[in-house]
């Protein structure tokens, strides 16, 4: 009565392969990080010292160290970030908040899609003409971080709308019935509870900007410029464009070195990342609902 | 009317002082669906009314009506007039966050905020009073201990003021929902379907809080529980496809319907 028939251990036979095949789906995926980071820590981690990080590039950028860059890159990252947070929250509070479901706003959700599918390059060229041409930033920090801020908006405009709508509806309606308006529901309670999503957006946007190099490369980050930008009209080194020149355009380059910048660009760019997973897990914790 | 539409805010007047909503030929639609077809009701001041009939007779609709949460969709239309106390709260010269101060609304669901019991409490004030003018400590405090002490929390609450409101039990949540809306001192509170998310013990303690809260409050309450209506009401309205089909007081609808339909409905042949 509850023997196996043989359609039984044909069923579990392909469960059994399908199960195997998705296992090794997701080892292969697993595996280049995997590679990527073992090749960058074995082959970059003897440039890494005190020295690497804090001190000038020398020699033609064959010796020294990656200071101006990794300023640089801090500095891009820093005023990006202010000007596309702002902007990024204030249209998903609009758009998941007050905007009616009509056509206007299917097509703006439309272009912000579409925003977010414009190759990076096309990107630095609407830079270049638009802040570095038009608005005369000159090639400058202002003018790269512009473009990466316009580059990444869509990034910050879906995290946020994402999870302005995990708030559960009734917590707004509550609200409504009480005589709340839309903002005073937004300030005391749909963007406390949103905030945790909200940061971890703008974090991930953080990491993606920091690694960028084609936009910046003709919008404010210089081949070689070995002193740190005063303010955001200058021109400023950049680690991601740093690591492409010293691979690519220098020659006489020791080979630990390309390795060690990689190493450094994406550690920062996994702490910013964990530090975004652990504040996410530190927000959740607190919420319930 | 044009006395009362010209003032600024909603102030109810002490028009027909035993109709707390007065509606005449109701028409609602939901695009081109037509909800509520000449819909008129009196509902009496200080009492317990129940809005019952099947699925999607417009019972929701109407109960939404009356405190315009409705229009929030965009694409209702409504005509017609609902009366709050002689005045029409469909007139655009109302104040939707005075009409909404004085129409509190309870739903199905228990939704208590993602705050502590007492800012729960304290939303409301504080929603209608300007920023950084909060109660202060000790006004805070009877408000909140008043509104508790109003659904029969406070004894059980009293030292978790500080708890989330999400974390007490279904019950205290929907108590907790009621006690809410108190302190602006509503005059009518609105219930859709206020117990269907409670275990029966919960069901039982929340009727019983809202017919200690009548002749304080006009209640109007969404229903689906045939037993519940007859338990925790004074007067009961019966819809069937937008159309109110009878309305009498709770125990003579129970005992012997006017209407054919109304009796299939009460004893179970459809709904």
């Amino acid at each position: 009565m509850f023997e196996a028939t043989v359609q039984n251990r044909r069923n579990r036979k392909v469960e059994g392969l399908f199960r195997l095949l998705f296992l090794w789906m997701t080892c292969m995926l697993i595996l280049p990080v995997a590679l990527i980071l073992g090749v960058l820590v074995y082959r970059g981690g003897p440039a890494i010292s005190w020295e690497f990080l804090f001190t000038q590039p020398l020699n033609n950028m064959t010796a020294g160290g990656i200071l101006p860059a990794l300023v640089g890159t801090v500095w891009l990252v820093v005023v990006a970030l202010i000007a596309s947070v702002p902007v990024g929250v204030a249209a998903a509070l609009y758009l998941s908040e007050y905007a009616p479901d009509n056509r206007l706003t299917r097509a703006i959700n439309l272009a912000i899609i579409n925003l977010a599918g414009v190759p990076s390059i096309v990107h630095a060229l609407f830079g270049l003409g638009a802040f570095v041409i038009f608005f005369r930033f000159g090639t400058s920090i202002l003018a790269a971080s512009l473009t990466l801020a316009v580059m990444t908006l869509p990034v910050v405009i879906v995290a946020t709308r994402e999870s302005l709508q995990t708030v559960p509806l009734a917590f707004r309606e509550a609200c409504w019935n009480m005589g709340a308006t839309r903002w005073q529901t937004i300030r005391k309670i749909v963007l406390p509870n949103a905030i945790s999503g909200i940061l971890t957006g703008v974090i991930l946007e953080v990491s993606r900007t920091s690694g960028e190099t084609a936009p910046i490369m003709f919008t404010g980050a210089a081949f070689f410029l070995p002193f740190l930008p005063q303010g955001v009209l200058d021109q400023t080194m950049a680690m991601s464009l740093h690591l492409f020149v010293i691979s690519t355009q220098v020659p006489d380059v020791p080979e630990h070195m390309p390795f060690g910048v990689a190493l450094v660009l994406i550690s920062m760019v996994l702490a910013m990342n964990g530090i975004s997973i652990a504040f996410r897990v530190y927000l959740r914790g607190r919420k319930k609902w | 009317m044009t006395e009362a539409s010209s003032a600024a805010g909603f102030t109810p007047a002490a028009a027909d002082a035993s109709a707390a909503i007065l509606i005449e030929k109701l028409n609602l639609w939901y695009g081109d669906f037509q909800a509520l077809l000449d819909v008129d009701l009196r509902v009496r001041a200080g009492a317990i009314t129940s809005l019952i009939g099947p699925s999607g007779c417009g019972k929701t609709t109407l109960l939404r009506s009356v405190n315009r949460i409705n229009e929030r969709l965009g694409y209702v239309r409504t005509t017609g007039s609902i009366r709050l106390w002689g005045l029409d709260v469909l007139d655009p010269s109302v104040e939707v966050a005075q009409l909404r101060k004085q129409v509190g609304m309870v739903f199905q669901r228990p939704n208590p905020l993602l705050l502590s019991v007492r800012d729960n409490v304290l939303f409301g004030t504080r929603v209608h009073l300007p920023d950084g003018r909060p109660p202060n400590r000790v006004e805070g405090d009877r408000i909140v201990e008043e509104a508790l002490r109003q659904v029969l929390l406070w004894d059980e609450l009293k030292d978790s003021l500080d708890r989330r409101g999400t974390e007490l039990s279904l019950e205290q949540q929907q108590k907790l929902c009621i006690a809410r809306l108190l302190p602006v001192k509503p005059r009518l509170l609105l219930m859709d379907e206020p117990c269907s998310a409670l275990d029966p013990a919960g069901t039982e303690a929340v009727e019983e809080l809202i017919w200690k809260l009548r002749g304080d409050y006009t209640i109007l309450i969404v229903t689906h529980n045939m037993a519940q209506a007859r338990r925790a009401s004074e007067e009961c309205v019966f819809m069937l496809l937008g159309e109110i089909i009878e309305h009498s007081d709770t125990a003579s609808m129970f005992l012997n319907p006017a209407n054919d339909q109304t009796a299939a409905y009460i004893e179970g042949r459809y709904g």
